[in-house]
């Protein structure tokens, strides 16, 4: 063997401190993100809903959708899921005989699915080229086209499915709910139009914290307790009475997973059931990034890993390469 | 039953004779005698036997009582818009007592009342108008000084069949609404047994109608639910056959009075309508008899549920319905829908071929190269475990 | 330094073979397919949707694929850094593939991009994302194949017969091979950091903290293994001398670090508790198991001297690493992803006739080069004794 010890060392070094790092302590874990000071978002409640599609319809509209037909006769917007086309969707759970609503036995229950707005949004870590953000204020997260290349890593990474991809266009993009966040003043819409058009207040727009409190305090109500339940947006003043059928499960689907989300779901069929994911407090995005931003320290690691290659490519390069034309 | 086809009845001696006593055209009654067969939901042919019972059989002897109402019941039935409608209504039957169309008054009335009671005893039909208060020994509603519970019962003892028209003999109606000062009642519970309710504020002059001609045709009454409604008018709910249903599926919702959902006509259910909960015949004929696109939800007037006891004069009128639609329409997706190809055929064979042929290979290969390929063998001994 | 004495020379021959001409009709019909996708949109001739919308033009052309043209970088590693001299003969061949595998990997990409045009947003600010996992991989990527073809410019500029231009390349070449070496460690350890931010959707068989090291040991020990594979393929397909000295000693070098790798995988799972999903009666634990048998498999075949030294174990060993890479990428994601019950995947004819007119190119252009530039060491041609 030619190599030196002290060669061999120096080699070790090098590539050891690249293959080695990915299990070095996490020198500072980047924590979950926080929620934005005036974060908005939705609050579903499946006792409430009817599945009467309204918030689907008005998505459309307000978004210009185009329907998406699932029966023969194409007639009807009968989207079968989250789509390109549709940004809404509500889904029917169903059980046994399906005949009580609200019931996970013999039972049937009506869920929304749209995106989360999540307070630490792993589609957002993802997107290599800021296409998806999250506003600093609101907490939309936010996709621009514009800037996206379509690479569809934030379809893979969210835990929800949310983000969906036009599969069937030359020039195509992503597709996911915003929170209506296009809407200007005149619009037919004021706010997020799913909120704005549901009859009984299943979905509900407005600040976070309240969404949340709203949430808490129906969640602790009994069935048969008659409560008043506000329709649109917090502070709208569309207010009715409604007497509670269901059980509410003690649980608001939201406030921790993922470290939050800014919309929150409400149930009395649980939430695993309704085809929501159970998942850790922790965010994904965060996790990955410690570990990214641990292995990379900004750059400075691989700075000094090159050097240390450089040094030992430079003393064996030589006299191979040099010499052989 | 015989069941004759109806052209042939056309120039029926009957029917020629009941055009002389009626006093409208054969035409016309062949018509309506149609128009109630369809009410009823009965079978082709039906309608024969219907005018032959019309035309031939004595015309059954009806009570009329009115307690506490408006009646409005039967100002609908008077204000039928049909050629000669409120003719055939009293013309099919013989109205002997009903104190809004009677030319007599007190103590005649009373005997008329009487007397047709005592001639048809155990024939006539007993139609009850209005809830009957039972509070304070019933004080709160007398007719010629006898109160309406002991006139109900009364006459009830000795008639073939009583009918409970409108939603006030039906269920209470609107007296018996919160906090219900006299005690309402309706005519089942002050009689202690089920009748026939024709529930409504007002109800469809047909389905009264159609429930008196099936007695008279068949000899009894129709199917009833357990509400004692004729199950041909009440067995579907309003939302079911509602011209505006289509809106409703396709989520399209009228959010108040006068704006654009509203003019164009979308669901009312966000106004209160409470068709989800109301079992009713009205999207199919109407109200009133006023023809079609008169009933309220075709004006642009949530339903109020008039027909359905602890809905109607019970929930606010922009109260939201409960849905009673047993389960979720089949159009909606599952919670986990099959999505994607689980398996290509074409692909998959393709992919077995490239990796049957890269096994074959590598096989053959190794076979080979194991054999005979030329070695270059240097002067290296196995070195990588040193150093 | 070594006693290695031949310099690389063109190998010549025939360009126009039945061989070379098959594999021009293959990357053909890739061409016409990929016009359709790029007039009708990936989804007139992919399955992919929106529950798997990563396909296998992603995890084979782009995960595998780069990975299977690790073995420059391997053997630069071997070569440079531990200064292992007497495998410099396997430097240009080994490069070569290296340079076609990434730079097609990097093409594909593109077919795959649904918003190509916007490619170039990756690398510039504002729009760079740099807490983005892509982001790093892109940019590493991009960056290594410029390398790549830095690094091997001076087998062109030797063809060109520009030997002032190799010469003043030849006193920088060591920044180039220094970066060659850090790039592929970054990015090929960042694949498998593509998975930690799906959480929960990868089957715990594979979501681990040590997927950077796992998918990095396993790209430089499958870099190792195409060495040996293209080795062999060239010892049968242009009529060499197998070089067993040398591969039989790369295959011990393979060989500790498949040691190393099932060591630290079977801790890892024994760790998290996530051995009991490969038990499960499921695609996913049998997939595993396939994986599994593909880095086992080598461990057992080349456990002693003699059989490393013997070529059919060589080959088998190389294959079986190449199988068990690949499967350790189509688990991580496709078969061990699930983004919610319902989703199914399988590859479309057209989208597998796309992956396999890239191989084609690939070895075409592997064929081509090799008979034109200097890459191969020069030897007189034997015949194959029968």
């Amino acid at each position: 063997m030619s190599t030196t010890r002290r060669q061999f060392l120096q080699g070790a070094v090098a590539s050891g401190a690249a293959l080695s790092l990915g299990t070095a302590p996490a020198v500072q874990a980047r924590p979950n993100l926080t929620l934005p000071p005036k974060a908005v978002g939705l609050l579903y409640d499946s006792t409430l809903c009817i599945g009467c599609k309204a918030c689907v319809s008005a998505c459309k509209e307000s978004n210009n959708l185009p329907p998406e037909f699932s029966t023969a006769e194409n007639l009807w917007d009968t989207p079968q899921d989250l789509s390109g086309r549709t940004k809404n969707i509500i889904k029917a759970y169903k059980e046994g005989n399906a005949t009580q609503k609200d019931r996970e036995v013999d039972g049937h229950a009506f869920i929304k699915h749209s995106c989360l707005h999540c307070v630490d949004p792993s589609c957002v870590s993802a997107c290599p080229v800021s296409a998806m953000k999250k506003d600093p204020v609101t907490g939309i997260v936010t996709y621009d086209e514009k800037d996206c290349i379509g690479c569809r890593y934030c379809v893979v990474a969210c835990p929800f499915g949310i983000p969906r991809f036009e599969y069937d266009k030359a020039f195509p993009k992503i597709v996911k709910c915003e929170l209506c966040n296009h809407l200007k003043p005149g619009d037919k819409f004021k706010y997020s139009a799913c909120a704005q058009v549901c009859p009984t207040g299943a979905t509900l727009y407005g600040p976070v914290d309240q969404l949340m409190q709203e949430a808490k305090r129906r969640v602790a109500l009994k069935p048969g307790s008659i409560t008043r339940i506000e329709r649109g947006r917090v502070g709208s003043g569309d207010i009715y009475e409604a007497k509670l059928t269901a059980q509410y499960l003690p649980r608001v689907y939201g406030d921790r997973e993922l470290g939050g989300t800014q919309v929150l779901k409400i149930s009395a069929v649980p939430m695993e059931k309704l085809g929501m994911p159970e998942l850790p407090e922790r965010s994904f995005a965060s996790v990955s990034e410690t570990l990214q931003h641990d292995l990379y320290g900004w750059l400075a690691l691989p700075a000094v890993v090159l050097g240390g290659l450089v040094i030992a490519a430079k003393r064996t390069a030589r006299p191979d390469d040099e010499n052989e034309a | 039953m015989e069941i004759t086809d109806l052209r042939a009845l056309r120039e029926a001696s009957e029917v020629q004779a009941l055009e002389n006593r009626l006093g409208i055209s054969r035409r016309d009654f062949l018509g309506l005698c149609a128009a109630l067969a369809t009410t009823m939901g009965l079978p082709a042919g039906a309608e024969a036997a219907i005018v032959k019972a019309v035309a031939a059989k004595q015309r059954p002897s009806v009570i009329w009582l009115h307690f506490q109402e408006c009646t409005g019941c039967t100002e609908s039935l008077l204000r039928a818009e049909h050629p000669t409608l409120e003719k055939l209504i009293l013309d099919i039957i013989s109205l002997d007592y009903h104190e809004t169309l009677f030319a007599a008054a007190g103590h005649q009335a009373e005997a008329a009342r009487k007397a047709a009671m005592k001639q048809h005893k155990g024939q006539y039909v007993l139609v009850v108008e209005g809830a009957i208060p039972t509070k304070d020994g019933g004080i709160y509603c007398k007719v010629g000084g006898q109160t309406a519970v002991n006139m109900l019962k009364e006459c009830a003892k000795d008639a073939a069949a009583v009918i409970a028209i409108g939603s006030c003999a039906s269920w209470g109606g609107m007296p018996a609404t919160g906090p219900n000062p006299t005690g309402s009642s309706s005519v089942a519970e002050v009689l202690g047994k089920t009748v026939v309710t024709i529930p409504g504020c007002p109800p469809n002059p047909y389905n009264f109608l159609a429930t008196v001609v099936h007695f008279l045709t068949f000899g009894k009454l129709p199917e009833v639910d357990q509400l004692g409604r004729p199950k041909f008018a009440y067995s579907r709910l309003i939302h079911e056959n509602c011209e505006r249903r289509p809106h409703f599926d396709a989520g399209r919702f009228a959010l108040e009075f006068g704006d654009s959902g509203h003019r164009a006509g979308w669901c009312l259910y966000k106004l209160g309508c409470k068709g989800p909960e109301t079992y009713a015949n009205c999207p199919t004929i109407g109200f009133g008899d006023a023809g079609e696109g008169n009933w309220p939800v075709g004006c642009g007037h949530p339903c109020i549920g008039c027909t359905e006891k602890g809905v109607g004069f019970t929930k606010p009128i922009h109260a939201l319905a409960e849905l009673k639609s047993v389960t979720p329409p089949l159009g909606f997706p599952g919670v986990h829908e099959s999505k994607g190809n689980r398996f290509d055929f074409t692909s998959a064979a393709a992919l077995a071929a490239i990796a049957g042929a890269a096994a074959a290979g590598t096989a053959k290969l190794a076979q080979n190269l194991g054999k005979g390929t030329p070695v270059e063998t240097g002067s290296h001994k196995d070195s990588g475990a040193s150093s | 330094m070594s006693s290695h004495a031949e310099k690389p020379a063109p190998l010549g021959g025939p360009l126009v073979t039945p061989l070379t001409v098959t594999l021009a009709g293959l990357a053909g019909i890739a061409a016409v397919i990929l016009l359709i996708r790029f007039i009708f949109g990936i989804g007139s001739v992919t399955n992919i949707n929106d529950g798997y919308s990563w396909g296998i033009w992603v995890v084979y052309d782009v995960m595998a694929g780069s990975a299977f043209a690790c073995g420059g970088y391997a053997i630069a590693l071997l070569v440079y850094i531990f200064n292992k001299g007497e495998y410099h003969p396997l430097v240009r061949p080994a490069l070569l593939g290296s340079l076609f595998g990434y730079t097609l990997a990097g093409a594909s990409v593109i077919f795959d991009l649904g918003r190509y045009w916007n490619t170039w947003h990756i690398f510039f600010p504002p729009w760079a994302q740099v807490n983005s996992v892509m982001f790093e991989v892109a940019v590493c990527i991009t960056l290594y194949i410029g390398v790549m073809w830095i690094e091997f410019s001076p087998a062109f500029l030797e063809r060109l017969g520009r030997s002032d231009l190799k010469k003043k390349l030849s006193n920088w070449m060591f920044v180039f091979i220094g970066l060659g070496v850090l790039l592929p460690s970054m990015h090929q350890s960042s694949l498998g950091s593509l998975l930690i931010v799906f959480g929960t959707q990868i089957n715990p068989l594979w979501q681990t903290m040590m997927l950077p090291l796992i998918f990095l040991m396993t790209a430089i020990t499958v870099g190792y293994a195409v060495v040996i594979l293209e080795s062999c393929l060239s010892a049968s397909g242009f009529k060499r001398p197998f070089e067993a000295d040398l591969i039989s000693r790369l295959s011990l070098v393979m060989w500790w670090f498949l040691v190393i790798y099932l060591v630290m995988r079977t801790v890892d799972l024994a760790w998290r508790g996530a051995w009991a999903e490969a038990f499960e009666p499921n695609v996913m634990a049998t997939s595993f198991w396939i994986e599994m048998a593909g880095f086992i498999l080598p461990v057992i075949l080349l456990a002693s001297p003699a059989a490393r030294r013997r070529p059919d174990r060589l080959l088998i060993s190389a294959v079986a690493l190449i199988v068990g890479t690949l499967m350790l990428r189509l688990n991580g994601f496709l078969i061990g992803y699930q983004t919610g019950a319902g989703w199914h995947y399988f590859p479309s004819l057209p989208e597998l006739l796309v992956t396999i007119g890239i191989i084609a190119a690939e070895i075409l252009g592997y064929i081509v080069l090799v008979r034109w530039l200097p890459i191969l060491p020069k030897v007189e041609p034997v015949k194959i004794a029968r």
